[in-house]
């Protein structure tokens, strides 16, 4: 005999009573599995309140967690894609670009922006991983390359946040002289003697770590974040061996030498405001 | 760090890759070998068969260039990589009268697949760097099979920091399926060491010719690739991303490769009419591997010639124009203001 028996058979709620939760009020943490409010989310910078996980987030919660007040005057805000390959695949580039747009609200993968933090002057250009994996195509080139010259015209310090698969694929070789384009410019932005914040998040991989993530005068990671060139997967394919355990995060990246230090969320604009104090004066 | 079985695996690849002739290639090795043939009738008969031979050679001829002037994307990418084709070495030792190989990064070890050093060229002394791939098994295991760690990069970043100290232009050739995947590769940053290579590169004050003589795949071929001019051989490509590994992500499966080969535009021809490169230099028929020494005077007049021109400008407008010329490589919508 069984200790638990079920009295009523199958579902007795009636449809129209039933209870529905509105989306995006309460997400997983991918961590630890515990679920998160959105009020907490946006209490705690998108940190998980359980284990101090980093969610990963976009440039609209970057923007209001480092920016003054959340005021900000966005540049180039109208650069797209254009489709110079006429590219198809299993999709049509212009279907994806359209389906990305439609998904995320964002016209491509980076958005860049003048505002203060602590009061310093700051232009932060932060990559949305949500609009085709943060690929990197001539847009998020422009955006970076333009956006180096507005710096250098007002002698303003300059951010990029990193969260990018790599090169965008459906533009080919256009991409991959992006790498060529912002690396080049920041060269002018180094001679200026402006000071670059590279920021990388989880994940930064590709091309995007093979040129500007990896040319900041400090370079600083979110912690857990997957930092490297070629994918895991294609290394274990390459090795033919299993990967170390925590390989290519921030905190491997760090003991390799190529970070200058991890910070939290949390912690993040106190820490940036002191850099650009000390930088400044 | 060289598994055995990942050597075996790059064998396999290398020896599948060694057949003599290709597919497109096959009119050609009938038609060679009836010619073979006929000779060999007309040495043990005494007919006279010089008319047939003579016609057969001209059907050759005109098979050959239809051929070759006809080739689509993937057939180039398997050109580009036939085993007989010359590599850096290979090229260095037929343009200069003198050479001395340069090594090490200064910091962990010396990268054998990026070679260096000084040489001379027509009486002008220039730095030479570029990825090396190896003749047999033995070698190419040696060369990493052209693909370079982070020390190779930084060995080239030290080489031209040397050229630029004594007033040398550099010449690069690029040839490599890529920067090597490996653990040790990130854990000395290989993301990072190209990335200086680019910084670097684009604000070097001498004069910087860069050719991409067979595989220009991606970040490993850029970290060697910022120049004042930027020539692709003929039947060479560069992109993003190999045609398999593209065909990999985008179709999920290794066989649309020839597809990717068309999509990825990464012929020298799509390259030049793309602006992304400054030039294509013509191959021997059939290829760079028939005739080495054409391609490698070809590539001489072009290095002496540049030179030339280069090596009129002051320095901070051969950097300028640099930067502004990958500046302007990328195609946005932007509604008119």
């Amino acid at each position: 005999m069984s200790w638990f028996k079920r009295v009523k058979e199958g579902i007795t709620t009636k449809t129209e009573e039933k209870k529905e939760t509105p989306d995006g009020i309460w997400e997983k943490c991918p961590s630890c599995k515990k679920v998160l409010h959105l009020s907490e989310q946006l209490e705690n910078q998108y940190v998980c309140v359980y284990c101090g996980y980093q969610l990963r987030i976009g440039s609209k919660e970057y923007f209001e967690i480092l920016f003054d007040n959340n005021e900000f005057t966005e540049l180039y805000p109208d650069l797209t894609s254009a489709d110079p390959l006429n590219f198809e695949d299993t999709k049509k580039y212009t279907d994806r670009l359209a389906e990305g747009t439609r998904k995320t609200g964002l016209k491509d993968a980076i958005r860049s922006a003048h505002g203060r933090l602590h009061g310093h002057d700051l232009v932060i250009a932060c990559m949305d991983f949500s609009f085709i994996g943060g690929s990197m195509g001539s847009v998020v080139g422009e955006k970076i390359a333009r956006s180096i010259d507005y710096c250098i015209e007002h002698r303003i310090p300059f951010m990029i946040i990193s969260k990018s698969g790599g090169a965008r694929m459906m533009e080919a070789a256009f991409s991959l002289m992006q790498m060529a384009k912002t690396s080049a410019k920041l060269a002018l932005l180094a001679e200026q003697k402006i000071p670059y914040i590279s920021l990388l998040t989880d994940p930064t991989t590709g091309g995007v770590t093979a040129s500007y993530a990896m040319l900041g005068d400090i370079n600083i990671a979110e912690p857990g974040a997957m930092i490297g060139f070629a994918g895991p997967r294609v290394i274990k394919e390459t090795i033919k061996k299993d990967l170390p355990k925590g390989f290519q995060s921030a905190e491997f990246v760090l003991e390799h030498g190529f970070l200058d230090f991890i910070v939290d969320r949390r912690e993040m604009k106190e820490k940036l405001a002191s850099f650009l104090r000390m930088m400044a004066s | 760090m060289n598994d055995a079985r990942v050597v075996l695996f790059f064998n396999n690849f290398y020896l599948y890759r060694m057949k003599a002739s290709f597919d497109f290639e096959q009119p050609l090795v009938d038609l060679e070998e009836q010619l073979e043939k006929l000779k060999q009738v007309a040495d043990k008969s005494k007919v006279n068969v010089s008319a047939t031979i003579r016609e057969l050679e001209e059907k050759l001829e005109h098979t050959r260039k239809e051929i070759y002037s006809n080739l689509n994307g993937w057939q180039k990418v398997q050109l580009s990589r036939h085993p007989g084709r010359p590599y850096t070495l290979d090229y260095i030792s037929m343009l200069c009268d003198d050479f001395i190989e340069l090594h090490g990064d200064r910091t962990v070890k010396d990268d054998k697949a990026i070679v260096g050093g000084l040489g001379s060229v027509g009486g002008q002394t220039v730095m030479f760097i570029g990825h090396q791939k190896g003749k047999n098994t033995k070698e190419r295991q040696y060369r990493n099979f052209g693909m370079a760690n982070p020390e190779g990069y930084r060995k080239a970043l030290r080489l031209m920091k040397l050229a630029e100290k004594f007033n040398k232009p550099v010449v690069t050739f690029i040839d490599t399926p890529g920067a090597y995947p490996g653990l040790e590769a990130e854990e000395r940053g290989q993301g990072e060491a190209i990335a200086r290579n680019l910084l670097e590169m684009s604000v070097l004050k001498v004069p910087i010719l860069c050719f991409i003589v067979g595989e220009g795949a991606s970040g490993g071929a850029l970290g060697i690739g910022i120049g004042d001019r930027v020539y692709m051989l003929e039947y060479t490509w560069y992109s993003v991303i190999s045609p398999e590994s593209c065909s990999s992500i985008l179709w999920r499966t290794w066989d649309y490769k020839e597809k990717a080969a068309e999509v990825l535009k990464l012929t020298a021809e799509d390259m030049l009419s793309n602006k992304l490169i400054d030039g294509v230099i013509p191959e021997p028929l059939g290829g760079a591997h028939h005739d080495p020494q054409a391609m490698a005077s070809a590539i001489r007049s072009k290095i002496l010639s540049d030179l030339k021109i280069l090596g009129r400008k002051a320095p901070a407008k051969l950097v300028q124009e640099r930067i502004d010329k990958f500046c302007a490589m990328g195609v946005v919508n932007e509604p008119a203001s």
